[in-house]
């Protein structure tokens, strides 16, 4: 079943000077608890659609529906965000930041500390709830943003590169973190990215655009034995490189044409 | 030697620097006191212009204990508060609304600019005729003088928030007003609280200049009329005062500033 369909999207960027073609006639669907990723080199419009997907703003032309409600201006939509940067509120307690969301969709009948302690506790962090998040670590950090972004029980969840601002042993745990919980939630997720190795590791199927305009080139689909894996584990199995050597090879040839 | 003891030469030496550093704050005033008392006996300076510190003491020793200098402290001290309030609570409030509505900020922003660098004193005669010779006027002249710097600087800050605070409270479909609430306001709170700094000096300038035109009472007052029968000794002694109060404004906000941002 066609959970997330995108439907002839086109986007333009408007300025003085200039109408940059961010994204050209973009067509695709994901499944419902599909984790998909959106690569290809800069430019290629990937973090453009994926706003357009979270309801930021609305594209030029062409429409993106969830369960077939219309994305954009839809109160009723729950989607979760998560940016290059943990952008929890530092004058907020990480008890306050994690339940932002649900006191902002006037959900705050529930028992902010024991929604709080359990959702620490799910992404793996001692209950820190008074603490600030200048107290943290960035790998904690990235973790409270997820509980936050969990926390209101989003129907999905769109990363764009959260992963890319933590050091290499922080960014493998949360790599795995992330992917467990949203298996064990069956949630569905959309991940940009730089990094081609994080894509294969966490993605069912990766998306590669091609530049100016932004244009779907290519679907790969990630083979079911990787699929089981932990992303941690994707990495060191037999097919990982085969793979990584075909995606390779397209953004190659896509970065010289 | 181990960590422990290096650890107590180090707080030491701390202690130390900061004895020296009071050592020559306690010396440059001393000396300046001592050097105006014996200018001023010597006669190197004339003592009817610049008095001397033992002239101001005496002056000032006397107006405490009849009382009649704390009516005049109470009357400034108050405006001056009054003023400095409602310039950044106005100034907040306007800057708000800017946000608000970028387009009013844009129809605005010459006039805010025409308004900010005009000189605000310059309106005194106008609020004197039009509010009276009053507190009124001068709690006005308090206030207007910061108003729109303030509104620019906080304006500017409330702008400058970054943009990706306000995509995650998009993603929970806050409201412009939960935006505001939530992150443009707590983030610009440094801001505010600079301005809160700067204002402090702006509203003295205000209520002096407006008790200049009043001329009732207050230490602006006292100034202007000892300047009208010459005594320079009643100028001074209300400058000194004005030094005074002035400061602990200074420090309140500080204190203030520690308060609030607990999280910087």
């Amino acid at each position: 079943m066609d959970f997330l369909t995108v439907t002839n999207v086109h986007h333009t960027y408007f300025s003085k000077e200039a109408a940059t073609e961010a994204l050209q006639n973009i067509n695709l669907t994901i499944n419902k608890g599909e984790f998909v990723s959106f690569i290809g080199p800069s430019g290629c419009g990937k973090t453009t659609l994926l706003s357009i997907i979270a309801g930021l703003f609305q594209p030029t032309s062409g429409t993106v529906k969830i369960e077939n409600q219309a994305v954009y201006g839809n109160s009723d939509l729950s989607i979760g965000y998560m940016l290059q940067q943990d952008y929890l509120f530092p004058w907020k307690t990480i008890e306050e930041n994690i339940t932002l969301g649900l006191k902002l969709l006037k959900e705050d009948n529930q028992n902010f500390s024991k929604v709080t302690s359990d959702l620490l506790h799910d992404v793996g962090l001692p209950p820190i709830g008074e603490k600030y998040p200048r107290e943290l670590s960035g790998g904690m950090r990235q973790r409270v943003a997820l509980a936050r972004t969990l926390a209101v029980d989003p129907k999905i969840l769109l990363l764009d590169e959260p992963f890319s601002a933590l050091d290499y042993q922080s960014k493998l745990k949360l790599e795995d973190l992330v992917a467990n919980k949203l298996k064990e939630y069956g949630k569905t997720a959309v991940l940009v990215t730089h990094d081609l190795g994080e894509a294969i590791a966490m993605s069912d199927r990766i998306f590669l655009f091609s530049p100016r305009p932004g244009k779907l080139h290519q679907i790969f689909e990630v083979p079911e034995d990787l699929r089981q894996l932990t992303p941690f584990d994707v990495r060191s199995h037999s097919s990982y490189s085969p793979l990584f050597q075909i995606i390779w090879k397209e953004l190659e040839n896509l970065e010289q044409s | 030697m181990n960590n422990h003891k290096l650890h107590e030469q180090f707080k030491q030496s701390l202690i130390k620097e900061k004895r020296w550093v009071r050592f020559y704050q306690l010396l440059i005033s001393i000396a300046f006191f001592s050097l105006w008392e014996i200018a001023s006996r010597s006669k190197w300076i004339d003592q009817l212009i610049f008095s001397s510190p033992s002239k101001i003491y005496t002056l000032l020793v006397e107006n405490v204990v009849d009382g009649t200098i704390f009516v005049h402290i109470g009357y400034t001290v108050f405006e001056t508060v009054l003023g400095f309030i409602i310039g950044t609570l106005l100034g907040t409030i306007l800057a708000a609304i800017l946000w608000w509505s970028p387009f009013l900020s844009k129809v605005l922003d010459p006039y805010l600019v025409i308004l900010n660098a005009m000189p605000k004193v310059a309106l005194g005669p106008i609020l004197i005729v039009a509010m009276g010779p009053g507190m009124n006027s001068i709690i006005t002249m308090g206030a207007i003088i910061s108003v729109i710097i303030s509104t620019i600087v906080i304006y500017t800050s409330f702008k400058n928030v970054d943009g990706n605070y306000l995509k995650v409270m998009q993603t929970f479909n806050a409201s412009r007003f939960q935006m505001f609430k939530e992150a443009i306001l707590p983030a610009s709170f440094p801001t505010i609280i600079s301005t809160l700094k700067v204002n402090v000096g702006l509203s003295w300038v205000g209520v002096i200049v407006g008790e200049f035109l009043v001329s009732s009472k207050g230490l602006g007052y006292l100034i202007i009329y000892g300047f009208q029968v010459f005594n320079f000794n009643l100028v001074l002694m209300s400058l000194l005062i004005i030094a005074i109060f002035a400061t602990i404004m200074y420090q309140l906000v500080e204190l203030l500033e520690k308060r609030l941002i607990k999280s910087e």
